[in-house]
């Protein structure tokens, strides 16, 4: 269940519609079913009133969509940010991708979105969703009322939530959470505990799934390139399917490479992934590298920072000793 | 009609794979998928498959032809070899329809040879749906998941599987397995319909209709100013038309293998920005237009070519995997009028 609910929301974009603070809000639009909310640009009270919500799979993270939105107009836009996305939100600003004069954010807290895959692994053909709090009450066709455990529908990406701390918005509602204690890395680590073969193995079954459809892409924050190195047929590289099975693993492996230092662990690539490939580990291990050799740093945490990567301290690791690291 | 008993089924697929290579849907931790049957497989319960059985005959990637350099001479490999015989197992109405609609495209003149390869070894056993989900709306496109189309079409209850050849090619699988099977009249059958008649008539999108759309509709939904409103927050990924079991379009691309050129197909994306890309540039320039063209190609151009068949069939996977949760149904609702609401 949600701290804030939708109606707090909708008064606040009505508001802010009508002082003319904002022409624009960009939220979550209903779907045919509980769990298949579409973020959509609303213009009007009315617009909202009939379709807007906020509830569990309001999971999509909106930072990215303020490139294009910023880019259309000149007159500002509502945003509706979670904690985890006003970090994306931030580390687009340090990379100058959008006009924070044209954004007007509200921070809701988040308690942490249901995963839609996880909701049907547990109940088959489902008709509604309700929310009680610790437990999960789920109306199928054929098998009545599932109750499962809150926590049992989480995904990974909010089961190990980093912060519940919003670092960035014009206006709060509900109140201020904390970064928070997290076992995100335990995950990397059991990866790392592997033999290099078994790692392997691990990679190239998770991996041989990926039908390359650029939805990880194409939904990551921090891919913003206009026009990516694989979509360019000058770049010699671009390609629709794979000339063999190591391509797969180079696009995913140059991907999580290119992001190194900018990816906030968002977890927007295993939410869309149509194949449940966990993604997010990848990224996670050049994070939990990059704090290791280089002391802790959070993507995102602090509009303007110096990524540890594009920074040169005197106390840096030697290229060399890396290596090395990498080799044990 | 034949019948075997559901604890029998390994027999009945090592019988078959015998002469078959046989794929069977499996449960994985990433969902159902088609998997060559093995000693010990085990037939997945999930509806459908998070990839669509069109893979059996329009593959991701294949390799079409080889071109090999030396010195001022350039040699032509044609890779194509006759495909062995393959049977599928469990494939669901939607699926099965599918086949007609790629039928059409890649067996018109001139006819795509490495498609009717696979295509004349290939037996399809489909199964009727017991379960339909949310998220099904094949009856939208007259398929009847009660009755599925097929070489073989099964039934399944608890304890027995019915099967029924519906076309050579499936009489010729089922007399392979006859002494594994036994005679029965239609009765359990008819009742297993009647109960999956009567859960497709509690499905949520079981009045969404497809009146609106089909031939000469062009005109009628080409400049409607709901696309833009729909295509608004599209991330213009590959999803929908990759899980698709009808999306059929693909490229041609070469590939330096440094001694010569590997000319492989790949399925491409409408969704994509060099979609249809050519000398000239790319036609389809911004989001809404491509998403457009995915859309006005299922619902008013394949109908228009193709005596009003629509190329969607309402198998609901582009529902379950879109990363913003924008699909069909919701494309027919907001365009199709009043009575889809």
């Amino acid at each position: 269940m949600q701290e804030i609910t939708r109606d707090i929301l909708l008064e606040r974009a009505e508001a802010l519609l009508a002082d003319g603070t904002v022409d624009r809000v960009l939220g979550w639009k209903k779907g045919e079913f509980a769990y298949d909310v579409t973020p959509a640009v609303f213009t009007t009270a009315d617009e909202l009133r009939a379709e807007f919500v906020w509830n569990d799979f309001c999971g999509a993270n909106f930072s990215k969509y303020l490139i294009k939105e910023t880019a259309k107009k000149d007159t500002k836009v509502l945003v509706f940010l979670k904690s985890c996305d006003t970090y994306s939100f931030n580390q687009l600003l340090t990379e100058h991708r959008f006009d924070r004069e044209k954004v007007y954010v509200i921070g809701v807290p988040c308690n942490g979105m249901l995963d839609p895959k996880k909701v049907k692994d547990k109940a088959e053909s489902v008709l509604s969703v309700t929310d009680n709090g610790t437990e999960v009450a789920i109306e199928t066709l054929y098998d009545g009322i599932v109750t499962v455990a809150r926590d049992e529908l989480l995904p990974d990406r909010c089961l190990n939530c980093k912060s519940k701390k919003h670092v960035a918005y014009d206006e709060l509602l509900g109140t201020e959470g904390d970064v928070v204690a997290n076992a995100r890395f335990d995950e990397v680590a059991r990866l790392e505990a592997m033999t290099p073969d078994e790692r392997f193995a691990f990679w190239q079954n998770e991996l041989s799934r990926c039908i390359r459809c650029n939805a990880c892409r194409d939904v990551c924050p921090a891919c913003t390139c206009e026009k990516c190195v694989f979509d360019n047929p000058n770049s010699g590289v671009d390609n629709k399917a794979p000339a063999n099975e190591f391509e797969e693993k180079m696009f995913h492996i140059i991907r999580a490479f290119h992001v190194a230092g900018r990816c906030t662990d968002c977890g927007e690539c295993s939410r869309v992934c149509p194949q449940s490939i966990p993604l997010h580990l990848l990224n996670r291990k050049f994070i939990k590298d990059i704090d290791e050799f280089y002391g802790e740093y959070q993507a995102g945490a602090e509009a303007g920072s110096r990524a540890p990567i594009v920074n040169y301290d005197l106390n840096d690791l030697e290229a060399s000793e890396a290596v090395e690291r990498g080799n044990e | 009609m034949r019948k075997i008993a559901v604890n029998n089924l390994d027999s009945l697929f090592a019988a078959i794979a015998a002469e078959y290579k046989l794929y069977i849907p499996v449960d994985t931790d990433a969902g159902a998928k088609f998997s060559e049957w093995s000693e010990g497989a085990k037939l997945s319960d999930a509806l459908n498959t998070v990839r669509s059985a069109k893979d059996f005959f329009f593959p991701q990637t294949e390799n079409l032809v080889d071109f090999k350099m030396e010195g001022k001479t350039i040699e032509i490999i044609d890779n194509r070899s006759e495909c062995e015989d393959f049977a599928v197992f469990g494939v669901r109405a939607c699926d099965v329809k599918s086949f007609e609609i790629l039928d059409r495209v890649f067996l018109s003149e001139p006819v795509d040879t490495y498609y009717k390869n696979r295509r004349d070894h290939g037996v399809i056993i489909s199964m009727a749906c017991n379960k339909p989900a949310e998220t099904c709306f094949c009856g939208t496109f007259g398929i009847d998941a009660s009755a599925p189309e097929g070489d073989i079409v099964c039934y399944k209850t608890d304890d027995i599987l019915y099967l029924e050849a519906k076309t050579e090619k499936g009489e010729k699988l089922l007399a392979l397995v006859a002494a594994l099977t036994e005679d029965t009249d239609n009765s359990a059958v008819e009742a297993q319909k009647k109960l999956i008649k009567e859960r497709l008539d509690r499905l949520p999108l079981k009045n969404l209709k497809a009146d609106a759309f089909g031939d000469g509709k062009t005109s009628k939904f080409f400049d409607a100013p709901e696309w833009s409103e729909l295509s608004e927050t599209c991330l213009g990924c590959g999803t929908c038309t990759f899980v698709c079991p009808t999306c059929q379009c693909y490229d041609i691309k070469d590939f330096n293998t440094g001694h010569g050129v590997k000319r492989f197909r790949c399925w491409d994306s409408c969704m994509y920005s060099d979609f249809t890309r050519m000398a000239h540039g790319n036609s389809r320039n911004s989001q809404l237009e491509r998403f457009r063209q995915r859309f006005m190609h299922k619902l008013v151009y394949y109908p228009t070519n193709n005596d009003g068949l629509f190329s969607c069939v309402g198998c609901g996977r582009c529902i379950s995997k879109c990363p913003i949760n924008m699909n069909i149904v919701k494309v027919m609702k907001k365009l199709g009028g009043k009575e889809n609401d």
